[in-house]
């Protein structure tokens, strides 16, 4: 599946809820299935600090695809981060850093990526894209 | 009127109606604003007193030869005297509008530095005091080669006064410290502190922020140096707060920013400052804010302060036991003597999961680390959920906020 397919998927998912408890509860369940950042990897300078919740986020890249896993401390962020890493996970480094992020939006989300926010999910975002950027010069 | 509302000493539904904001829905529920540890609401009161400065009578103040600065000047100073009165300072000299507290306070850590903080002299803060009463002074610090020094906080968020009298040596020079916790809603004793630091010549900084709006405050008989508030946490507007100093202390210090108003003459020799309270108000101020805040003190006035503390301890108690009852929960803070905020995480429930779900009831509180970095570390948690009361909000919205609270644990357990 192409990322635009990926993202217009979980549209689909996210219009089959009546309200948002049932949107969160999914949200939250999610996060139990985030590829969770070896421990290695969760150190100080894989952390992006929100002033809200923090996210440890790290990248390979296998033949040719980018790998993320990440953690975070909030569980509500977790799922969302399961979300994203869904979307980009398994993607060539080009395809990563020109991704369109529409998804996020479409399904009520949007204020969780906001700057207001601070939960770290926007750098985020800034994160992974920064890695496909990078990775694109070892591939 | 419900069982529940008549516990309260006053009418609450006819206080909400001169708050227009609070009759809207967010995410379809009805508004429940208990962030006001961060800023209160405005009431009609002040939103047309600004409305109307700026429709009649806006103009800039201060030597001005026509009506209309007149005019402005003279409720600006009306609003200095008003202040006066609120606080009980003996002078209006005495009370010089800055921007916020966090700008009164770097005023005093600048100015009152420079002029009697020597290398080697001690500055004493405490361990639950914003940022904005620990960077300044660590500026300070950095400044004139000085040392802080930290007053402890204990288990139930209180300070002891025998922490106090321990730090104090014959190099300290002022003791900053909050009146209320904005975390931990501990009323700190500062009568006691104020009175030790007396006696042996110490200055003393109290940071009223959270406090000028739940208790009477008193400059004149709590005998401190400096008072610090903001206008935006006692239901007036934001970017207008308040420093009172004792006059012979301001004469003392230097300008904190140098321009236009605090100066009497300039010549490229030698410029002559102002007198006070100007010589601490450079360029032109926040009149509006000014005049503004003063009517939010007139509207404090005209509830009254027995009135604001019945209802703060009526709300801070009942929340306090409803909360409580859930399992699981851990109220950071747990002082007798609390303004009505409570700071709260249950198990290991991240609070920012808990305010997002809280969010999407319409139920606005504060999560994180609310500007003490320091004090949670104390406590060794990453923040809290806080909740933070006015006088608007009812018994009821604390159902409705302990039911949230229930169903927030449930999706989060």
């Amino acid at each position: 599946m192409t990322i635009e397919e990926k993202q217009n998927q979980i549209i689909d998912e996210f219009s089959m809820f009546s309200d948002w408890m049932e949107k969160y509860e999914y949200i939250i369940e999610l996060g139990k299935d985030l590829p969770l950042i070896d421990a290695q990897y969760k150190t100080p300078e894989n952390i992006i600090k929100g002033c809200q919740s923090q996210v440890w986020l790290h990248a390979d890249l296998v033949d040719g695809k980018i790998v993320f896993t990440a953690d975070s401390d909030a569980v509500i962020t977790k799922g969302i981060i399961s979300l994203l890493i869904s979307v980009l996970s398994g993607h060539s480094p080009k395809e990563v850093a020109e991704a369109e992020l529409f998804f996020i939006d479409k399904i009520g989300l949007k204020e969780h990526l906001s700057p207001t926010r601070s939960n770290g999910l926007l750098s985020m975002v800034k994160q992974m894209k920064m890695y496909g950027i990078a990775f694109q010069a070892k591939v | 009127m419900n069982k529940v509302a008549d516990k309260l000493p006053i009418d609450i539904t006819e206080i909400r109606k001169q708050f227009p904001i609070l009759s809207q829905k967010v995410n379809g529920n009805p508004l429940i604003y208990f962030d006001n540890g961060a800023t209160t609401q405005k009431p009609l009161s002040v939103i047309n007193a600004i409305d109307n400065y700026y429709k009649t009578y806006n103009s800039n103040i201060h030597r001005g030869v026509h009506h209309l600065s007149v005019k402005a000047t003279e409720a600006y100073e009306e609003a200095r005297r008003t202040i006066q009165q609120f606080i009980g300072a003996e002078h209006e000299e005495e009370i010089i509008f800055a921007k916020g507290t966090t700008d009164a306070i770097n005023l005093v850590a600048h100015s009152f530095s420079k002029a009697f903080i020597h290398e080697g002299d001690e500055i004493i803060i405490s361990g639950m005091e914003h940022h904005s009463n620990i960077v300044p002074w660590q500026m300070a610090c950095e400044e004139r080669k000085a040392v802080l020094k930290v007053i402890p906080v204990l288990d139930n968020g209180e300070i002891s006064i025998d922490d106090v009298q321990k730090l104090i040596s014959d190099k300290t020079k002022i003791i900053a410290i909050t009146h209320s916790s904005n975390t931990l809603g501990t009323n700190n004793p500062i009568e006691e502190i104020i009175s030790i630091a007396k006696s042996k010549g110490i200055k003393t900084l109290i940071d009223g922020a959270q406090a000028i709006h739940h208790q009477p405050v008193n400059v004149k008989e709590l005998d401190c140096d400096f008072y610090a508030f903001s206008g935006h946490k006692m239901y007036g507007p934001t970017g207008v707060g308040i420093l009172y100093g004792k006059q012979e202390l301001f004469k003392k210090m230097p300008p904190y920013q140098g321009g236009g108003d605090m100066i009497k003459t300039v010549t490229f020799e030698k410029t002559i400052y102002n007198d006070l309270p100007h010589k601490f108000e450079a360029g032109t101020p926040n009149i509006v804010g000014g005049i503004a805040v003063a009517e939010a003190a007139k509207w404090i006035s005209s509830i009254g302060f027995d009135t604001i503390q019945q209802h703060d301890n009526e709300i801070l108690n009942y929340a306090t036991e409803k909360l409580s009852a859930i399992e699981g929960v851990k109220i950071y803070g747990t002082s007798k003597k609390k303004g009505p905020v409570i700071s709260f995480l249950i198990d290991n429930i991240h609070p920012f999961d808990l305010g997002t779900i809280l969010d999407q009831l319409g139920i606005a509180v504060r999560t994180g680390h609310h500007c003490t970095e320091p004090l949670m570390d104390r406590f060794k948690i990453p923040g809290t959920v806080r909740a933070s009361f006015a006088i608007y909000n009812t018994l009821e919205e604390v159902d409705v906020f302990i039911d949230g609270v229930k169903k927030a644990k449930k999706m989060l357990s």
